[in-house]
């Protein structure tokens, strides 16, 4: 197999326009007779199940929650970004274009990364004309932040709960597509596998989760925004539920896995409180515009934050990174908070936390203004930690937030099976190595609101597809397979949890495979992650039957495809000899202990092509060109 | 800490249900009430026993997916929390917690703690939104909106959808949930061209769904994690004789 990209030609900033004027289109009386299965309901899926519903495609819509508004989407705090240049602060499409190239650390796709700024325009004017309620000023005109990695203020929030308001715009869409009939919702349903006929995506095998019935669903395309493996790790910011399966079972019918190694970890998260805990919350890096953070500069100052004087305060990113000071990418923030908590500056109980201290914008836009911006983020953080952040530091440090990784696609968001598209974080697309803040819910909806439209009918246009019935033999055996899988775990019957076995997989991960990598630990995860899989296999022990609600059986299938999925993530970690990103390897660094790229050998994409059970995967590489962001190394001090 | 659970198990929408008591000991003052579930629940599996199903997604209070009365009042009772937000240091050492689902003839028990709250979606359906397809949007900052306006706008829309309001209101009212919908998309120019159409479809629906009304209890207000106001209810009531009579 070889990777076309698809790229269309010309000028970068004419690439998509030239591509939507040659696109082959169907005739609008003829979309309805075209059916399209949409897996996942964040703002990928959501968007996009409502745009193509609004075409006049019969949409089928799949998701495990209970409404498809709570998709984890909703809990993204901090923004979207936008290249309105409301501010007249010389913001443009091209300098969004280059912050997000140079933000993922030169490993995204140049075209993919200038369609999203471009289309970032036209999203904020959906979403407010959908009514989502984006912060204001006074004079009632939209206000912008600044983030991480930016020098311009171009993010547009709602409050802390951005993600909340654009996903309940989105499903709010799609809910009037489905009182008008064009959606058909299908709620507590999980992929459990995707249905190939000749060679082209056809439909799904899900798992009815009230009844535990697997069910057949066919159609002309199959759209995964199925979101992130974050949750791979044990313990992420993301929801419970997040999970890496439906994407795994693409990835094992055919469909290629990009770059699984980047992953994203979160600056600014609540520090872990001990084992029993189920998941890690993060605080809004929007945070990082007003918050300082710091840490005491003698190893083992214990004495409580009010009582160190500034003196002996090290503020390390003001003083390391002075022109982004504590606005410095997310993958430089976590990394120097795990190198002065390592040096034995961290604090907390467990030495493994730096401070936010708001004293300073309190002083300078009072309680009130604090508040204003982030009252419900100190609201949260108080409630876990039991800490009041107006009047102490908030103690935060790095967590597994989003995995930039994900199913391989060319332009179109087409995976390497035909008719199968992804979206949103569960593709590789648009975010390189490492992605900047408020820029992954401006890709879920420019993927879902302004790309499938026109690619799916593309797709739909030019090939001829026949009618596709679920009583194909191809779905009979996809789901003989799935039940049998199913079967195998409720019948060991051994002495651990699946849950049990998913922490030793996280803590493994985490320790070898996170913040920073080195061929020892990556080599020693990968012998590893094989021996708890077998374990896994041997015994765990699952309640219940497969005909019923059953909650503990959804997480162990779950479990059993991330100790699958884990060792190509530390596989592709293994081979990238580079630090680049998120993706850091202690092999890789400069003098000062910045990640060093090595684009003479990595400068590609490398997607993992599945060879069956017990093979080695193929790498395909997908080489990367930059012509309009010339190749640099990365420095925001 | 040491905690004595009382649970609600019920095998499915038919069956009687009853409480289980699950004793938990030397829990920590930091771990979260569902953290504590889980726990309880592995040692369930390890024993061979079905462990208590109960919904729950982000953790974090946002997604509107946990849904347990805790000590009678839905959410528990720490003011503006969601379930999963309860830590056990809320709790005093020693005490019984009882645990049960939202109960509300419009959510009928699928498993032990979890419920269908598919007639809150059917309420949106009817007309939660502002009818605007994909490429129809004119420049974002055509239209100004007052800031009060927009921060209203965005106050009522906070409302996570988890039907609290409903569990706690003695008439199984969904007004709370309904007008704060209704008036996130009222207090918007955007949303202004369908506002009658809106608020009389979204309260037929809720009619429909066999959800009570408003005797201004309020205890949906006192409920609610997302502190919605009970103001809500009136300008909804307002809007709906304006649209009726109009």
């Amino acid at each position: 197999m070889t990777l076309d990209s698809k790229i269309p030609g010309g000028p970068i900033e004419e690439k998509w326009t030239r591509y939507q004027r040659d696109l082959k289109l169907v005739n609008p009386a003829n979309k309805r007779k075209f059916d399209v299965i949409v897996v996942g309901t964040g703002l990928g899926g959501a968007s996009a199940a409502a745009t193509l519903a609004e075409l006049g495609y019969n949409v089928k819509v799949f998701c495990i929650q209970d409404s498809p508004r709570r998709a984890h989407s909703i809990a993204a705090q901090g923004g979207i970004n936008a290249a309105k240049n409301y501010k007249n602060d010389g913001d443009s499409v091209w300098r969004l274009f280059k912050d997000t190239v140079k933000g993922g650390d030169f490993r995204a796709r140049e075209a993919n990364v200038f369609r999203l700024a471009e289309n970032s325009n036209a999203i904020i004017d959906l979403c407010v004309a959908q009514g989502v309620p984006f912060g204001r000023d006074y004079g009632g005109q939209l206000d912008n932040r600044s983030f991480g990695g930016a020098q311009v203020s171009r993010t547009f929030y709602a409050r802390g709960q951005t993600g909340q308001q654009l996903l309940l715009g989105a499903y709010q869409a799609m809910s009037r597509q489905i009182a008008a009939g064009r959606v058909k919702m299908f709620p507590r349903r999980e992929m459990k596998d995707l249905v190939l006929v000749d060679g082209r995506a056809r439909g799904i095998v899900v798992r009815n989760l009230l009844t535990g019935a697997l069910e057949r669903y066919a159609a002309d395309a199959v759209v995964l925004a199925t979101g992130g493996y974050g949750n791979v790790y044990y313990l992420s910011t993301n929801a419970r539920g997040s999970n890496v399966s439906a994407a795994w079972a693409a990835y094992k019918k055919g469909a290629a896995f990009a770059n699984p190694c980047f992953t994203q970890i979160h600056p600014t998260c609540i520090p872990r409180h001990g084992d029993l805990q189920a998941k890690l919350t993060l605080m809004s890096e929007s945070l990082r515009n007003d918050g300082r953070i710091w840490v005491p500069r003698q190893k083992g100052d214990k004495r409580p934050a009010a009582q160190i004087p500034e003196a002996d305060r090290y503020y390390y990113l003001e003083e390391k990174y002075p022109s982004f000071g504590n606005l410095v990418p997310r993958d430089v923030a976590s990394r120097n908070a795990k190198e002065v908590c390592d040096a034995g500056m961290g604090v907390g109980s467990t030495g493994l936390a730096v401070y936010l201290d708001f004293a300073e914008a309190i002083g300078r836009l009072g309680r009130e203004g604090v508040s204003a911006k982030y009252g419900n983020l100190f609201e949260m953080y108080q409630k876990i930690t039991g800490e009041n952040p107006y009047e102490t530091p908030m103690r935060i440090f790095p967590a597994i937030h989003y995995t930039m990784g994900g199913l391989w696609v060319d332009y179109d968001l087409m995976s390497t099976i035909p008719g199968c598209f992804v979206l949103g974080e569960a593709n590789f697309s648009d975010h390189g190595a490492n992605r900047l803040g408020a820029s992954a819910l401006m890709q879920g909806l420019s993927d879902g609101y302004f790309i499938i439209p026109y690619t799916l009918g593309g797709y739909f246009a030019g090939n001829k597809l026949g009618k596709v019935s679920t009583d194909d033999p191809a779905f009979a055996a996809a789901e003989k397979a799935c039940a049998a899988r199913t079967e195998a775990l409720l019948k060991v019957q051994g002495h651990r949890t699946a849950n049990d076995f998913h922490r030793e997989l996280g803590n493994l991960l985490w320790e070898n495979v996170g913040m920073a990598r080195n061929k020892a630990g990556l080599e020693k995860a990968l012998k590893r992650i094989p021996e708890i899989r077998a374990e896994f296999h041997a015994d765990v022990k699952v309640s219940g039957t497969a005909s019923d609600f059953n909650q503990n059986l959804e997480a162990a299938e779950r479990v059993a495809d991330y100790l699958e999925f884990a060792e190509l993530l530390t596989r592709d970690a293994l081979h990238r000899e580079e630090s680049c990103g998120g993706h850091f390897r202690e092999e890789s660094q400069t003098a000062e202990g910045e990640a060093k790229r090595d684009d003479d050998r990595f400068c590609y994409v490398g997607a993992w092509s599945y060879q069956g059970e017990g093979v080695q995967p193929e790498l395909l590489k997908e080489p990367l060109t930059f012509e309009n962001v010339p190749l640099a190394t990365r420095s925001y001090k | 800490m040491n905690f004595t659970l009382k649970v609600w198990r019920q095998k499915d929408a038919t069956s009687k249900g009853h409480f289980q008591t699950l004793e938990a000991k030397d829990v920590s003052p930091d771990l979260s009430l569902l953290e504590l579930l889980d726990e309880l629940n592995e040692e369930l599996v390890l024993k061979g026993e079905e462990p208590v199903a109960f919904d729950n997604d982000c953790r974090e209070g946002i997604c509107g997916t946990c849904a347990l009365v805790v000590n009678g009042q839905p959410h528990g009772r720490d003011y503006g929390s969601t379930t999963c937000q309860l830590h056990m240091r809320m709790f005093k050492d020693g005490e019984t917690i009882t645990i049960e689902p939202f109960r509300s003839a419009a959510f009928p028990i699928i498993k032990d703690c979890v419920i269908d709250r598919t007639a809150l979606e059917h309420v949106i359906q009817a007309g939660g939104y502002v009818s605007v397809n994909a490429g129809a949007a004119p420049d974002a900052a055509t239209i100004p909106v007052p800031k009060e306006d927009s921060d209203r706008a965005f106050a009522a829309a906070a409302c996570i959808g988890c039907g609290a309001c409903v569990a706690a209101c003695p008439n199984a009212s969904a007004m709370l949930f309904t007008s704060a919908k209704i008036t996130h998309l009222a207090s918007l120019p955007q949303g202004k061209v369908e506002a009658k159409r809106r608020v009389r479809a979204m309260v037929k629906a809720m009619d429909e769904e066999g959800f009570g009304n408003c005797t201004n209890i309020r205890a949906c207000e006192a409920a609610c994690p997302k502190h919605i106001s009970a103001e809500y209810i009136a300008r909804m009531n307002r809007a709906f004789l304006c649209a009726s009579v109009s």
